[in-house]
């Protein structure tokens, strides 16, 4: 129970809370209990039904309702003399500005993203509010409090970044399954059903090597009158049969590896694929085309299965003939979406045909869609046990005893007997770009680089800026904003697709831009150096920030993708596999890396300190990269991310 | 943005292989409303998929635990009585995750104090007037999943014979006096089948968990060989029983604090949490005779503590929250057989922010 003072500072407090998903629900009803009287939320999601095992105060007539309303609505039941003001919005909106901001005691995160987390780090460093962050996955869980100029900022310290994979692996050799799921869903699910104007690697190698005229046409393209189950075995043909024997009479590619074999439909279906016998148009009957399926029509039902070459094949041709025939209207702009049904039926089946030919084990459709949609694992008791140490975190803030404020690990298996963990807050980097004025450096060539290249590759993807300006000296070079008027947009546009050197104000090698964020009121200095080649596989941006060191990517299999001879312009791109947004949090704190990629140093003293038998595990989830400082009576476990500069993090105090 | 960890396995595969489990429990759902709910239980007790509706619903926690714990969790009853603030979150939970049934037990009346970090309470008195705590959390929890039966059974569990409680998996016993802890406790160990005993007691800003699992054994695969455990539990009787002076010199003060008041309250014929600031005196002479009867030094429980435990007798919201999530997890592992259970004590205190386990057995159970 709280002291009548700690009510007294909570009674008066003013919260904003980001998110109303699995932590949020949570935190929400934690808050009210506690006794907070006037809680705001933003959220920009609806419910659906995959949320109601865990974010309890939805209900299933709830789907498709903005969660921050329905959870007030919900809340207001038990505690209805408290104000809870929702926002069904992005939290990026411009109307959540540093003003917004300004007016709550704290901020507590319960988000999904990196990008939305890092935005919100921002503003509350503007605005000088203390924040409260948090993340789960599955059993493991973490709370950090950030306090601008007394712990570290949510930026101190790099974040691991979506994995992505160079494009000759996904088109030509992939080797994982999730290289064929990649496959599936960027490349042939986007050439058939999304926007055709995009670039896309799916065509150009098989026409590279034989550019016979039968090829040289767009094989996507449905012919006049064709028939959907001809057209349909028409591309099942070329992508699983042609494109893979155009791969192999590229020998020096196979050298090291094993040969694919080619599919071609009548291999699969010798006696002639028999459609679904007008099943498809029994589906007909329910108007909704979201609940267009594939398996129902050929009765396959458990998600589970791991299905044939065959029934994977039946799938495919009967997803795209139900693309063509009850969605065609939507040919053209589908995104893949892992809630989409027959997306899911059509990318599980197109991998595991590729996967067949590259004998690579199959998967079933769940495993599948968890892979496609990047789907969080998510449970009820991690976010709840979060939700109750963000209030608690909150409520020292408030009580402004930051002093004792702690960083809390959730884990899975005991270390040093907890499955709480507190960390003493780390203190500002005094390198970090966000919390600190230290300026980045760019190496780019300045002659081939265009200010478009810059504002995409590293202001919006590496810097997180949404409403960018950016100035030499006092020469405004580029800017974002509604209020601008005709002629600087015209100016700004023309600016974009002139190289770097050629700008109106030169920048070159020693020059310094201004890059600023009107609404994160967020500045820093970039340092350009001038540099003429960059290794496209290894530097694929073209471009190399510094001063602010990128989480090392996770897995290691990029490598082997250099060879192939026939990809040599296009190895330097690569394919990023989206993460989909999903209610839950992911992030998995750096600190605690829970995927052994490297050395497991510390495991074997955590598996020795342990006094129970049991509770030693060793899969290397708590072992790896974390430095033990163990006091006597005071237990206290030092976290690193592993980078060099570990020594230099100091426990605050 | 957050592909990194998902990309990898599932953080259940091939972690854990088999498990010797528990003996299927009947139904406990003999006087079943509807019908339709009992063919949709026998069901599932028979066949071995789940329903697409299960599995749409169920989709993000398959993804941790895996089918086959799933299942098992729909085929599980657990038995819940003395509700609280820290019951009521732990009973969100397992309904959330989609046990077969949750059975409550609390004839109390409601009254504006069983509101407090209870969210399933409204404060409209129509809504509660007459009823007791089990009635309306009854109403309430069944929201939150329409595939778990949740129901309530009147009466004090501790007076209830042996068979009553073969019909379940677990038992969770909310804060109650020292004698009915042990009662409850004895009567799951004497059943034919395993019937797993938990005991849950939040005070001011600390909350302990007791865990009785018996003769338990899991199995878990640890790179190429599969390594099985077992696991020897004492009842809450022969944990209590154990010489302080045997325990590590660093085990959690809260142990020996919660002991303390547990006798204190037993002693005076306490209802338990019925407690205050002017009990300290005669808690701190309890206290000198205990240290001197086990050996231990005094500084083993500090005054401060017992002071804030005798005077918080109305729980903090968010312990509730983090000691019903574990104690949920808990019982998920055990019903899953999935995971490291706790041996055999959990303590958890705000003020050092620590979740710590503790192990309290008998030599022959460690």
């Amino acid at each position: 129970m709280a002291s009548e003072q700690q009510l007294q500072s909570i009674k008066s407090s003013k919260v904003l809370m980001v998110g109303a998903g699995g932590i949020g629900c949570e935190l929400l009803k934690t808050l009210a209990l506690s006794g907070f009287q006037d809680i705001h939320i933003i959220d920009m999601d609806t419910i659906e039904v995959s949320n109601l095992n865990r974010q309890f105060l939805f209900r299933k007539s709830h789907v498709g309702q903005s969660k921050a309303k329905v959870a007030r609505d919900a809340v207001l039941r038990f505690r209805p003399q408290i104000n809870i003001t929702p926002y069904h919005a992005n939290v990026k909106d411009p109307d959540f500005n540093v003003d917004f901001f300004k007016q709550f005691n704290v901020v507590l995160n319960g988000l999904d993203n990196l990008d939305a987390r890092r935005h919100v780090n921002r503003l509350c460093l503007a605005a000088d509010v203390p924040l409260v962050e948090s993340g789960t996955t599955g059993f493991l869980g973490q709370v950090t409090v950030h306090i601008k100029g007394k712990t570290e900022c949510y930026e101190c310290q790099p974040k691991p970044t979506p994995k992505s994979y160079p494009v000759c692996t996904i088109t030509s050799t992939p080797s994982k399954f999730v290289h064929c799921i990649v496959w599936a869903k960027e490349l042939l699910f986007a050439k058939l059903f999304g926007d055709k104007n995009q670039d896309n690697d799916l065509n150009v190698r098989s026409n590279d090597a034989a550019s016979s005229s039968e090829h040289a046409e767009d094989v996507f393209e449905r012919r006049e009158g064709e028939d959907p189950g001809q057209y349909g075995r028409r591309i099942y043909d070329h992508v699983f049969g042609y494109n893979i024997e155009v791969a192999l009479s590229n020998e020096e590619t196979w050298k090291n590896r094993n040969r694919p074999r080619p599919i071609y439909s009548k291999d699969v279906f010798p006696n002639g694929f028999i459609q679904s016998n007008g099943n498809a148009d029994k589906v007909s009957v329910t108007e909704d085309p979201s609940s267009v399926s594939a398996m129902a029509s050929l009765s396959l039902k458990n998600p589970q299965d791991i299905w044939s070459l065959s029934e994977n094949s039946k799938i495919l041709l009967e997803a795209l003939k139900l693309f063509l025939g009850k969605r065609d209207k939507e040919i053209g702009n589908l995104i893949f979406d892992k809630d989409d049904q027959l997306a899911v039926e059509f990318v599980t089946a197109a991998a595991n045909i590729r996967a067949s030919s590259f004998g690579i084990p199959l998967h079933s459709l769940f495993e599948a869609k968890g892979i496609a949609g990047n789907i969080v694992h998510a449970v009820a008791t991690t976010n709840a046990i979060i939700a109750g140490l963000i209030v608690i975190e909150a409520i020292k803030v408030l009580q402004s005893n930051s002093n004792n404020c702690r960083m809390t690990y959730c884990l899975e298996h005991p270390s040093r007997k907890m499955l709480l963990m507190p960390v003493e807050p780390f203190e500002p980097n005094k390198s970090c770009y966000v919390c600190s004025e230290t300026p980045l450096s760019l190496e780019v060539n300045t002659n081939s680089s265009k200010l478009r290249d810059f504002v995409e590759k590293i202001v919006k993807n590496k810097l997180g800026m949404c409403l960018p300006l950016i100035m030499h000296g006092s020469a405004l070079l580029y800017e974002v904003g509604d209020d601008l008027d005709q002629a600087m947009v015209v100016n700004y546009t023309a600016n974009l697709d002139k190289v770097l050197a050629e700008l109106p104000s030169p920048v070159t090698s020693g020059t310094v831009l201004t890059v600023e964020d009107l609404q994160q009121e967020f500045t820093c200095n970039i340092n350009i150096k001038h540099r003429d080649e960059f290794d496209d596989e290894k530097e694929p941006d073209g471009m190399i920030l510094s001063g602010w060191t990128q989480a090392p990517s996770k897995e290691k299999d990029d490598n082997v993708a250099v060879s192939n001879g026939a990809s040599t312009s296009s190895a330097s791109q690569s394919t990023v596999l989206e993460a989909e947004d999903d209610d839950d949090i992911e992030i998995v704190p750096t600190e605690l890396a829970f995927v052994s990629a490297g050395a497991k140093r510390k495991l074997s003293e955590i598996s020795n300190s342990n006094s129970s038998a049991h509770s030693s595990v060793g899969d290397g989830y708590c072992g790896e990269k974390k430095e033990e400082v163990v006091d006597e009576e005071d237990v206290v476990v030092m976290l690193t991310d592993g980078n060099s500069d570990v020594s230099k993090k100091k426990r605050l105090q | 943005m957050q592909t990194l960890l998902t990309l990898r396995a599932s953080p259940t595969e091939g972690e854990f292989v088999t498990f010797e489990s528990n003996p299927g429990n009947p139904s406990p759902l003999r006087n079943s409303s509807t019908k339709k709910k009992k063919k949709r239980l026998r069901l599932k007790m028979d066949g071995e998929e789940l329903t697409e509706q299960e599995t749409a619903l169920y989709d993000r926690q398959i993804r941790v635990w895996g089918v086959d714990a799933q299942r098992r969790l729909s085929k599980s009853h657990i038995l819940v009585t003395g509700i609280s603030g820290t019951i009521v979150e732990f009973c969100k939970n397992i309904v959330l995750a989609g046990v077969g049934s949750v059975t409550l037990m609390d004839d109390r009346m409601v009254t504006e104090e069983s509101m407090w970090a209870n969210f399933l309470i409204t404060p409209d008195e129509n809504m509660w007037d007459g009823k007791s705590v089990a009635e309306v959390c009854c109403d309430g929890l069944r929201e939150f999943n329409p595939m778990v039966h949740v129901s309530v059974e009147k009466g004090n569990l501790s007076t209830f014979d042996g068979e009553f409680y073969d019909k379940f998996s677990a038992v969770v016993v909310g804060r109650c006096s020292l004698a009915t802890k042990k009662r409850i406790n004895e009567i799951c160990r004497k059943r034919p089948n395993r019937i797993a005993f938990y005991s849950v007691d939040c005070r001011d800003s600390c909350g302990e968990i007791f865990v009785d699992l018996q003769n338990y054994s899991y199995s878990q695969k640890k790179l190429e060989e599969t390594v099985e455990f077992r696991l020897q539990y004492s009842s809450f009787e022969e944990a209590v029983a154990v010489p302080w002076k045997s325990l590590p010199r660093r085990a959690s003060k809260l142990y020996f604090a919660m002991r303390l008041i547990e006798k204190f309250e037993q002693d005076e014929g306490r209802t338990p949490g019925e407690t205050s600031i002017a009990d300290l005196p005669n808690v701190l002479k309890l206290k000198k005779l205990l240290c001197e009867e086990q050996s231990v030094n005094e500084s083993q429980i500090p005054d401060s503590l017992l002071e804030r435990l005798l005077v918080g007798n109305i729980e903090h919201p968010p312990v509730c929250a983090i000691i019903g999530g574990i104690l949920g997890q808990e019982v998920i592992k055990m019903i899953s057989g999935k995971g490291d259970p706790i041996k055999n004590f959990f303590f958890y205190d705000v003020m050092d922010g620590k979740g710590i386990i503790e192990d309290v057995s008998t030599p022959e159970s460690s």
